[in-house]
């Protein structure tokens, strides 16, 4: 799925007037709402509603830190957004929720605005996009605690969790 | 090694150092929360069984989903059950866990960066975290303040750190001085427009100079304010003279004062420190700004010919933005309600009335600034113009509460973000400081403030013994 808009914010991805809930269910259905109006937009076809992988214009997600962006995403279907950037705090809640925020260069970038609709694969363990039609692959940057954390399924609560004695001594000498 | 006001704080608080596999755990001292991106974190903690772990340095307030009418009979008319529901939740919540919370009763509560530092609970040095990304206020005071997602919330709740790698530094100078009528907001504005909405992505940007140096903690506070619309995660500004003034004498200010003010004074920039990345600007060249476009970085001077087409906001190249019709007037946000705002906007309207095409709504940024305008007798002002003087909280700056426009009007708005739908569908939001708002009001066009200034009748400035006479007082909610 291709949405071909730069600068994408997360007022688009799900307006705030729906913030109100307070659980994380069923927001896919909000997921650009006020573009959704328009029922001819590529997000109302069955195309998108099966598609897994959001190619967005440049500087994805910027705007407010809510989190509720990335469960909308994923709660429509989509496991992973690329572009060229993508803003500090959608980054980091996408990673938390196993979205995953892939930053890839220009031209392999440039090639899938131009291709919308066309199967590609990302292998995380690789860092890298597979572009079958044109038998390339581009790699990309992630994390690499994050990957760690995705590919063994470690919460990082947990990890934070076992610094627990670091913490107290830290607060010990400091706070 | 000459380190930067960012490295200092940064460094202060490494619980354990970050390596190539694994981001820094960093300590947070002061956590802020509010109704929208608190109640799935405490779910989560709930469903593990988990507790928070520092409860006294973790504040609360309610203001996104919050009303800013009362009904004839005392109640008020939320927007819809839900946003009840979740407004009751975090106060609840913070009951359970005994956090500080100021809800209804509390004459604190306030817009989350506009409460922090009235309190004294936002001091120069701190981690400070909110899952809100306009936490980059709190930087005005020296602080490291972001925001964060609700996943991170939990983890803040649970074990006060979080995991991050330590971002890129930016450094923003701004010398000489500002004209006379371009105020804190142009200058922001100004600089996402030089430095792009992405920009600062993966900074944190530290602001430098004497533009800086000259400017009050309220003017700082929009500057910090306004940091992420440049993609950055922070801003910061060195702590002064300027700082500790501002402090002293704060309900949540430190009982050692005169030490925590010997630390704060330290920790400005080293000579001579580096930065991954820095912009220059000269104060003399920037003018009161608007935008006129969907992102904050689509601003131009107020007197300037519009850059480009704009579908949207209905914009056309080459036309002056000066006269273009407006709808609405909203004076509020953590960007712009403090109580210097309310002052500008009152000697501009003072003797005036709001055009008849306009409805003018302003919302003060906490129940503080409320009772300092009222007690200047600013309100009366407002009254008299016509302008509609609500209680406090985000209001039209993210229309959760219902606050909103009707399509396709056109809001000159003193808040942070003008993206599409933001103010309501289909609504078309232009960014200006509060005096272009207030002259933009009375003409029914945007309108440059410059002609009703040099007018000015001196109102009354309220003192702080005149605060304590109405219940506000020291040191009551120190930790
Ligand atoms: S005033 Fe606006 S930007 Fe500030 S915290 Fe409220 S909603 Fe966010």
């Amino acid at each position: 799925m291709v949405l071909e808009a730069e600068n994408i914010d997360t007022d688009q991805i799900i307006p705030a007037r729906f913030l109100t809930t307070t659980s994380r269910e069923g927001l896919g259905e909000l997921l650009f709402h006020d573009w959704r109006t328009d029922k001819d937009h590529m997000l109302n076809t069955d195309a998108a509603k099966t598609a897994q992988i959001l190619v967005a214009g440049h500087n994805f997600g910027c705007g407010s830190s809510r989190e509720h962006a990335p469960w909308a995403l994923m709660d429509y279907g989509f496991r992973a957004v690329i572009s060229t950037q993508i803003a500090d705090i959608f980054h980091a809640n996408a990673l938390k929720n196993g979205f995953l925020p892939i930053i890839i260069e220009a031209a392999a970038h440039q090639w899938l605005l131009d291709h919308p609709g066309t199967e590609i694969s990302i292998d995380l363990e690789a860092c890298a996009v597979h572009l079958p039609k044109n038998g390339g692959t581009y790699p990309f940057k992630i994390d690499p605690f994050s990957r760690h954390c995705l590919l063994q399924g470690q919460d990082e609560l947990d990890y934070l969790l076992e610094q627990g004695e670091a913490v107290t001594q830290y607060e010990k000498q400091n706070v | 090694m000459a380190r930067s006001l960012f490295d200092k704080v940064w460094d202060a608080h490494v619980v354990r150092g970050e390596t190539r596999e694994r981001p820094a755990v960093l300590y947070i001292d002061l956590h802020l929360i509010h109704e929208v991106t608190t109640p799935q974190a405490c779910a989560v903690l709930k469903a593990r069984g988990l507790k928070i772990r520092r409860p006294d340095l973790t504040l609360a307030t309610i203001d996104h989903s919050t009303p800013t009418k009362i009904n004839a009979d005392g109640t008020r008319p939320y927007v819809t059950e839900q946003a009840q529901e979740q407004v009751e939740l975090l106060l609840a919540n913070a009951e359970e866990h005994g956090i500080q919370a100021h809800g209804w009763d509390s004459p604190y509560r306030g817009i989350v960066h506009v409460m922090g530092p009235e309190l004294g609970a936002t001091q120069p040095g701190q981690t400070i975290v909110c899952g809100d990304s306009h936490t980059a206020t709190h930087g005005a005071f020296g602080a490291l303040a972001f925001g964060i997602g609700t996943t991170q919330v939990g983890h803040v709740l649970a074990t006060q750190c979080i995991l991050m790698r330590k971002p890129k530094s930016m450094c923003v100078h701004v010398d000489g001085e500002l004209a006379d009528g371009v105020s804190a907001k142009d200058v922001i504005l100004a600089i996402i427009t030089e430095v792009g909405v992405g920009g600062g992505t993966g900074h944190v940007i530290e602001y430098r100079g004497p533009c800086f140096e000259n400017m009050t903690m309220s003017e700082r506070m929009t500057v910090c304010n306004m940091s992420i619309e440049a993609g950055a995660r922070a801003g910061m500004i060195a702590p002064d003279a300027t700082t500790v003034a501002y402090l002293k004498g704060r309900e949540m200010a430190p009982v050692d004062f005169d030490t925590a003010t010997e630390q704060w004074l330290s920790l400005a920039s080293d000579p001579g420190c580096s930065y991954d990345k820095e912009v220059r600007l000269k104060a003399e060249d920037i003018k009161p700004m608007v935008t006129y476009g969907t992102h904050p970085g689509m601003a131009m001077p107020i007197d300037g010919l519009i850059p480009e087409d704009n579908a949207y906001m209905d914009m056309q190249a080459g036309t002056a933005i000066a006269g273009t019709k407006v709808d609405t007037v909203f004076i509020g946000s953590c960007t712009n309600s403090r109580i210097e705002d309310f002052r500008v906007a009152a000697k501009i309207l003072d003797g005036k009335s709001v055009a008849k095409s306009v409805t003018a709504v302003f919302v003060p940024g906490s129940e503080r600034v409320k009772a300092e305008v009222e007690l200047e007798g600013l309100h009366e002002v407002f009254l008299a113009a016509g302008v509609q003087w609500r209680e406090p909280g985000c209001s039209m700056c993210i229309g959760m509460n219902g606050d909103i426009g009707k399509p396709g009007e056109l809001i000159v708005s003193t808040s942070n973000r003008n993206f599409e739908g933001r103010q309501g569908p289909g609504v078309r939001t232009v960014l200006a400081s509060p005096a272009t708002a207030a002259a933009s009001a009375i003409t029914g066009v945007i309108t440059d403030a410059k002609k009703y200034q040099g007018h000015y009748h001196e109102f009354r400035t309220f003192q702080n013994t005149d605060l304590q006479d109405i219940g506000f007082g020291g040191g009551k909610h120190r930790h």
